[in-house]
């Protein structure tokens, strides 16, 4: 699966979209495919300030747990119910349905450190 | 030594190895050598083995005193069915099943297993079992904290002291505050205050055991099951006579989230206090919490119905530092051995086992209540034990009674200071009229002694 | 070629069995419940089935038989030590003296248990070069958590609570770093060296102020001596930190090696791997926790001691034992506190002391050689047809690799391992140490004879060679036994954790 080219990468393996002061984050198909089958996402609550770099959940596949980090601070505004009955949805779809929480951004700057899709896909690679 | 090897097959098999000699293989540098004799008790053959211990039993002579011990553990009946099945070699010698396609069997028992103590409980889900009901509350507690953040634990003074002693250790690790709840006069958990205690949002769980140390049945009303709930502070419910779950209302109906329990009386043996085999039960929305093995139904490649165990990224050999709960073992066996019994007993089995001990334990109140001297410490409905304040240190009755031959209970001073006159006694479906009648008329003599003195 | 019956199907479960009117007589038929208690704290339903006694005895039986134990085949589990527990063992916790004394008998009225357990304990000190141990835990996992709540007492009573690390070697078992957290302790993971050894010069990098603790396993679970176990236990003394020794692997240097001598304060032993006690399916296990002079009074309660007898006929007496009462001490103010309800596990205390009893000093020195033995004869085997990449002498266990394998045919340890288990084989341990790619980790234990080793090995054999003709049917593996692979996924994503009552 190739890396959209519209969204911005951490090294942990998250993806962020930004959308005026909003970002949607999930884990890339390069996370999900070296967990293998997830079979559970601890997501953060909503209304929780999260820091750059912070600890805001856990991805569990069937024999590995992986922390999810969070690449930039902020509000979390909304997590993605749907994972928890269907936790597969990052399997299939990482980059759409398998989103897993949306924050509002406490310092837009913070992007700046984060990877463009082709360096991203470069990091992969090594 | 239980070593097949021959001379001639460490010969060969050193050769194999191109190693001179045994003591070759096990060589350590100089600085770590051995420098003493061991100390060591000299090798028996078997016959001396058995006559060895055989001297260690007689030594035992607690045994066959008439005795109305209880506090935590329990004699009850445990029909032989349950050895001949739990000590087959296949069940005794297994490992913990991780290789499922060879240990179905197992699995399936251990599902049997979460599945009777959901449904003694009321409640969502059980785990395969943790050491014991002291480990069970203070893995609960961990629940609890992990659950909410708080760091905090109100429990009620009315718990086994054992099980409070045990908490205080693992808090201790954690850097976790306990505070108690008093016993009220009937010898109930005194809740009155309990709104406003958790109203400030800090204890992650109360604790109440029902029935509680003294026997008295102990629940929360639903005043303060709701102040509880609404503060978002969870509500263990301890269990440490399983039996009773026969009886009294499950601990769901009385707005636990988690029940913390031992299962001893389910047919494993008392032996000088281990191994036992404690529970943990919860809502669903704990499941993720849960420490130590869970057992699930599932599918095999062919699509036959398997079992399997499960949701295995909580445990410690994945999770490391970040487990839910270090712990690795649970107590498989004796949980096999409490499926047993609760398979062999039916519900009509421990529906009549339960009357036995509410009978005889009314039995030992009415008639020790009787002798002048002795009198119910408490007036709350109460499971198999009973307090009796004997007006006098104890501790000098019950050195009396054991003269006499009788085990007359534990000595609460042991545990309450405010309550060193009293006696905890305990009378199961194996209590005799006979042995109740002794004891009342020993201690009407011993009570009558102790006076003098 | 199996050993199993070739029955795919489940049995019905227990519940779905009972029929009312079914009860077995084990107790007098009681009066109803609320002869005794008010309605509202009874319980309405109790929804458990009614079972003829003999339908129980089938089920269980069935079940038993659709489960592998040591008792059917051999268990070449790495890090597991699954022995023989010979059968004299049981029947002497099976005494009704011993099974059915109460745990708040009187000291007075228990002196037989009391001497079980001290002689238990005065057994353990000299073997492993301890002061004192306590039988209190109930596994090896709780007893390293008592040892660390030991080191955080000590600590605390010195004065120095900034040291809140705690170093675990990359090869350590799971429940170090995790035991570790539960105290508040900081992991701090060390890399293995090129040997597969702790390096000191890596551990000296990572000593300081703020050390508190290095858990270790000796042998390592590579299987491996850690050969300058002097200089590391040295190091972190230097650095005022204390070492603890991880006993799941004492099966190796029993009579031998002592972790007393190496400088280790604290250890814990798993008696249901080294000293027999059945592993029952997971579990009761025990966990005696064992500490050097200086950390004594931090032990758990109740603590057994003894005294000379005030009174003692000496002449009926047969041991050293004999001549002592005992006591159990609670009276202990600077202990952790207990870990469990009550003392030990006591029934496995007599197990553990009647193997101690079957094999005096002589036999346990014995016993850990032959141990290492037979491991180094499957490994020497084992090496024509697997990457062994510790190829040196090893103890008790050893790891092989199946990396080059996978790469060549694409099966992988964990095909070879259900391979095993097609022909009458436990498994080994996998993926286990997390260093070694594709890992299988194998520990024959002292108790299997050449002629088992020998038939393992040539499974193990056949199953390399069949790789690489047919490596399909490896990878469908395991065809005979009673179920195939599970599905791990759904069981995990749609936890089905119990039965539910239809109507319910």
């Amino acid at each position: 699966m190739a890396q959209p080219a519209d969204l911005l990468y951490s090294k942990e393996h998250e993806w962020v979209k930004v959308e005026g002061d909003v970002a949607t984050i999930g884990i890339t198909d390069y996370a999900q495919n070296s967990l293998g089958d997830i079979v559970y996402v601890e997501l953060p609550k909503v209304g929780a300030h999260v820091a750059q770099m912070g600890t805001v959940g856990v991805v569990e596949s069937v024999k590995a747990v992986s922390d999810l980090f969070t690449p930039i601070g902020g509000e979390v505004t909304e997590v993605n119910g749907e994972l928890e009955n269907d936790p597969a949805l990052v399997n299939r779809e990482p980059f759409a349905g398998g989103w897993m929480f949306k924050l509002r951004l406490s310092d837009a700057s913070q992007t700046s450190g984060l990877l463009s899709a082709a360096d991203y896909e470069q990091l992969t690679q090594e | 030594m239980y070593t097949p090897h021959t001379e001639r097959d460490i010969a060969q098999m050193l050769e194999a190895i191109g190693a001179a000699s045994l003591e070759d293989l096990v060589k350590v540098p100089d600085a770590v050598k051995i420098r003493e004799q061991l100390d060591i008790v000299p090798a028996l053959a078997e016959s001396d083995i058995v006559r060895r211990f055989e001297h260690f039993a007689k030594k035992n002579t607690g045994v066959s005193c008439v005795s109305f011990l209880g506090a935590g553990a329990y004699r009850h009946y445990a029909p032989p069915a349950i050895a001949a099945l739990a000590m087959r070699g296949e069940f005794l010698t297994a490992y913990t099943p991780y290789q499922a396609e060879v240990s179905q069997g197992y699995l399936q028992a251990i599902y049997e297993w979460q599945t009777y103590i959901c449904l003694l409980t009321g409640l969502d889900i059980a785990n395969a079992s943790v050491y014991d009901g002291a480990t069970a509350l203070a893995e609960a507690a961990i629940m609890s904290i992990n659950a909410n953040g708080r760091k905090k634990i109100l429990v009620s003074r009315a718990i086994h002291p054992n099980y409070r002693a045990v908490l205080k250790t693992y808090c201790d690790g954690l850097d976790v505050t306990i505070d108690e709840l008093p016993v009220a006069e009937d010898g109930t958990t005194d809740l009155s205050g309990i709104a406003a205690r958790v109203a400030g949002k800090e204890y992650a769980a109360v604790a109440v055991q029902s029935p509680n140390f003294f026997g008295n049945v102990d629940t929360p009303d639903s005043q303060a099951q709701n102040a509880i709930r609404e503060s978002g502070t969870v509500l263990i419910g301890v269990v440490a006579e399983a039996l009773s779950l026969a009886a009294l209302q499950t601990p769901a109906s009385w707005g636990a989230e988690i029940v913390a329990g031992e299962a001893q009386s389910f047919g494993v043996a008392q032996a000088y206090g281990g191994p036992y085999v404690g529970f943990i039960a919860s809502s669903k929305e704990h499941m993720r919490r849960i420490p130590g093995r869970l057992v699930g139904k599932t599918g095999d490649v062919h699509g036959n119905e398997a079992y399997v165990l499960t949701l295995q990224a909580r445990e410690q050999h994945i999770r490391r530092e970040r487990a839910t709960s270090n712990i690795c073992t649970n107590q498989a066996h004796c949980a096999l051995i409490a499926t047993i019994y609760l398979a062999l007993m039916g519900k009509t089995g421990l529906r009549d086992a339960a009357s036995a001990n509410l009978k005889r334990s009314r039995e030992l109140a009415t008639r020790v209540s009787s002798v002048p001297g002795c009198t119910l410490q408490f007036d709350a409905p109460f499971f198999n034990e009973i307090v009796v304040n004997v007006h006098r240190p104890a501790r000098e009755v019950l050195a009396e009674l054991q003269k006499r031959g009788i085990l007359g209970g534990v000595d609460l001073g042991r545990f309450y200071p405010e309550y060193a006159d009293c006696i905890l006694m305990a009378a199961t479906e194996l209590t005799s009229a006979a042995d109740i009648e002794t004891l009342a008329a020993t201690l009407q003599e011993v009570v009558h002694d102790t006076v003098r003195v | 070629m199996t050993r199993f019956a070739s029955d795919h199907t489940a049995s019905p479960l227990i519940f779905e069995q009972g029929q009312d009117g079914r009860a077995n007589r084990y107790v007098d038929e009681g009066a109803p419940l609320t002869d005794y208690l008010p309605k509202d704290v009874l319980r309405g339903h109790l929804p458990l089935p009614d079972n003829s006694e003999l339908a129980v005895v089938r089920h269980f039986t069935r079940l038993s038989q659709r489960t592998f134990g040591i008792d059917v085949g051999f268990y070449p589990l790495g890090s597991c030590t699954m022995k023989y527990n010979p059968r004299v063992n049981d029947a002497m916790a099976s005494l009704p003296a011993l099974r059915d004394l109460h745990p708040y008998t009187p000291d007075e009225l228990s002196q037989g248990a009391l001497q079980i357990m001290w002689e238990l304990e005065r057994t353990f000190c000299s073997l492993f070069g301890m002061a004192a141990f306590s039988l209190n835990p109930s596994a090896g996992a709780h007893a390293e958590l008592a040892a660390l709540l030991i080191a955080k007492a000590y600590f605390k009573d010195r004065g120095e609570t900034q040291r809140d690390k705690v170093i675990v070697p990359d090869t350590a078992h799971g429940t170090n770093p995790a035991s570790a957290a539960m105290c508040g302790f900081k992991v701090i993971s060390l890399k293995s060296d090129e040997r597969g050894r702790v390096s000191v010069d890596e551990l000296k990098k990572v000593l300081g102020p703020d050390t508190a603790v290095c858990m270790m396993t000796n042998p390592n679970t590579l299987g491996l001596f850690e050969d300058h176990i002097h200089e590391i236990t040295q190091a972190v003394h230097e650095a005022g930190g204390l070492m603890y020794y991880d006993g799941a692997n004492a099966n190796a240097l029993m009579g031998n090696a002592r972790p007393g001598d190496m400088g280790f304060d604290l250890m814990h032993l798993n008696t249901h791997k080294t000293f027999t006690i059945p592993h029952g399916g997971g579990g009761a296990g025990h966990g005696p926790v064992g500490v050097a002079a200086h950390l004594v009074d931090f032990l758990p309660t109740p603590y057994v001691r003894s005294r000379k007898k005030t009174n003692g006929a000496a002449h009926a007496d047969r041991a050293p034992s004999d001549q002592l009462e005992f006591w159990l001490d609670f009276d202990r103010p600077k202990s952790i506190g207990p870990m469990r309800s009550f003392w030990s596990n006591f029934a496995h205390c007599v197990r553990a002391l009647a193997y101690i009893y079957a094999n005096g000093a002589e036999g346990l020195t014995k016993v850990s050689q032959l141990a290492v033995l037979n491991a180094n004869y499957i490994r020497v085997k084992v090496r024509d047809f697997l990457d062994t990449p510790y190829d040196e002498i090893c103890r008790h266990e050893f790891v092989a690799s199946a990396q080059e394998l996978k790469k060549e045919t694409g099966v992988r340890a964990l095909d070879i391992a259900k391979a095993l288990l097609d022909r009458g084989f436990m498994a080994p341990t996998m993926y286990f140490p997390l260093i070694v790619p594709e890992c299988l980790m194998i520990e024959p234990t002292e108790t299997e004879s050449k002629e088992t080793l020998d038939e393992f090995i040539g499974a193990l054999r056949e199953i390399v060679q069949a790789a690489k003709s047919d490596p399909e049917a490896i990878m469908a593996a395991p065809q005979y036994t009673v179920v195939g692979r599970l599905d791990e996924t759904k069981a995990a994503r749609q936890p089905d954790l119990r039965w539910r009552p239809a109507t319910a």
